[in-house]
């Protein structure tokens, strides 16, 4: 058997959930393209092929146990994520920059 | 890759060859085709239809080669002719039976399939050389795919590995008609690939697979075979009338 087990391994009626990325030939990074259910990571990797680049040629793929994931939640929007706009005490706005100093 | 019209017509030896492997495929693809919708797990769904569809383009290549030589075209060779013509091994219209007979049967298919097409893309027929040029990639892939479960099945529970032992001697009794050579395969020389070549390789890379699988290699006798001379087994009529029903109900139809 594979040694790449996941956190939850499979049991006689459930097969961990797995998320896919892929990257494709034109792309610079891996993009998340779903989800799928394998025995382990080498069968996800498979699954993964058959599933998700069907279509489009992609040129790598990585599989993640889902169970591996954290995410941010939803619901924390306002706390987490506040836009920058009307922030200027947070930049450097009213700094001058001293002549003669390259690539600064 | 779907044989162009303006192909160049084979010779009457090439096209049978082309015909026997054609239907191999056409027949594979028809059984694991009914695995679609009945499937264990959605993601095997989609891998063995994946599989019946790369097995169904290389029939489509292989029949439309082979009909060049008589004026027919693939859909006029799949579905108008009757057992007798059909030119499959008796492996290909072995029954799915349950999940482990069917990776069973694919593992012996493709470890034959794959050898076979890699040697077939240095043909001197340049159509058949392209044709298999293309599948073996394919089948590289499904080869990997059936050897990945023969090791899990084996390797899993002791219900998936009696199941897998009992898929595996349900089926290998039919390779040994893959590797038999008859008037044609010597006829056709460099053109085509000598089935008793394939043998060795055959024999070596299955027994590497069993042996990390801990499993004997099936030690059954030879089934009878036939297939290559249009004798087939008691399942094929009924594979054809399935496949063959709606074609011959309607035959000027049109999607």
């Amino acid at each position: 058997m594979s040694a790449n087990a996941p956190d939850s391994a499979p049991t006689a009626h459930h097969w961990p959930l797995w998320e896919v990325f892929v990257r494709s030939n034109r792309g610079l990074s891996h993009v998340h393209a779903g989800s799928l259910h394998a025995p382990d990571s080498a069968m996800a990797l498979r699954n993964a092929r058959d599933l998700y680049t069907r279509r489009n040629e992609g040129v790598s793929i990585w599989v993640v146990p889902a169970a591996a994931i954290t995410a941010s939640d939803p619901d924390a929007k306002d706390s987490f994520f506040e836009s920058p706009q009307g922030k200027d005490y947070r930049h450097a706005t009213y700094y001058t920059k001293s002549e003669g100093v390259k690539h600064l | 890759m779907a044989a162009r019209a303006g192909a160049a017509k084979p010779g009457e030896d090439v096209a049978q060859y082309a015909l026997r492997l054609g239907d191999d495929a056409l027949i594979l693809a028809q059984r694991l085709g009914h695995w679609i919708s009945r499937a264990p797990e959605l993601e095997e769904d989609v891998a063995l239809g994946n599989i019946a569809l790369d097995q169904l383009g290389h029939a489509r290549s292989f029949l439309t080669y082979a009909g060049g030589a008589w004026g027919k075209s693939e859909d006029d060779l799949a579905y108008f002719r009757r057992e007798p013509q059909f030119r499959s091994a008796h492996l290909f219209e072995q029954p799915n039976g349950d999940f482990a007979a069917t990776i069973a049967r694919q593992f012996a298919a493709a470890s034959y399939q794959f050898p076979l097409y890699r040697e077939l893309a240095h043909s001197s027929d340049p159509m058949l050389a392209a044709i298999a040029a293309k599948a073996v990639k394919e089948v590289d892939y499904h080869l990997d795919h059936s050897t990945q479960w023969v090791l899990r099945l084996a390797g899993g529970t002791a219900e998936s590995r009696r199941r897998m032992i009992a898929g595996l001697d349900l089926m290998w009794p039919f390779t040994g008609e893959l590797f038999q050579d008859d008037e044609l395969n010597h006829r056709l020389g460099a053109a085509g690939v000598l089935p008793s070549s394939l043998q060795g390789e055959f024999d070596r890379s299955t027994a590497e697979v069993f042996e990390a699988a801990e499993l004997a290699v099936p030690a059954s006798a030879m089934a009878t075979g036939g297939g290559r001379h249009g004798r087939h087994s008691e399942y094929l009529g009924y594979l054809l009338a399935e496949m063959q029903v709606l074609a011959r109900e309607y035959p000027t139809a049109s999607w």
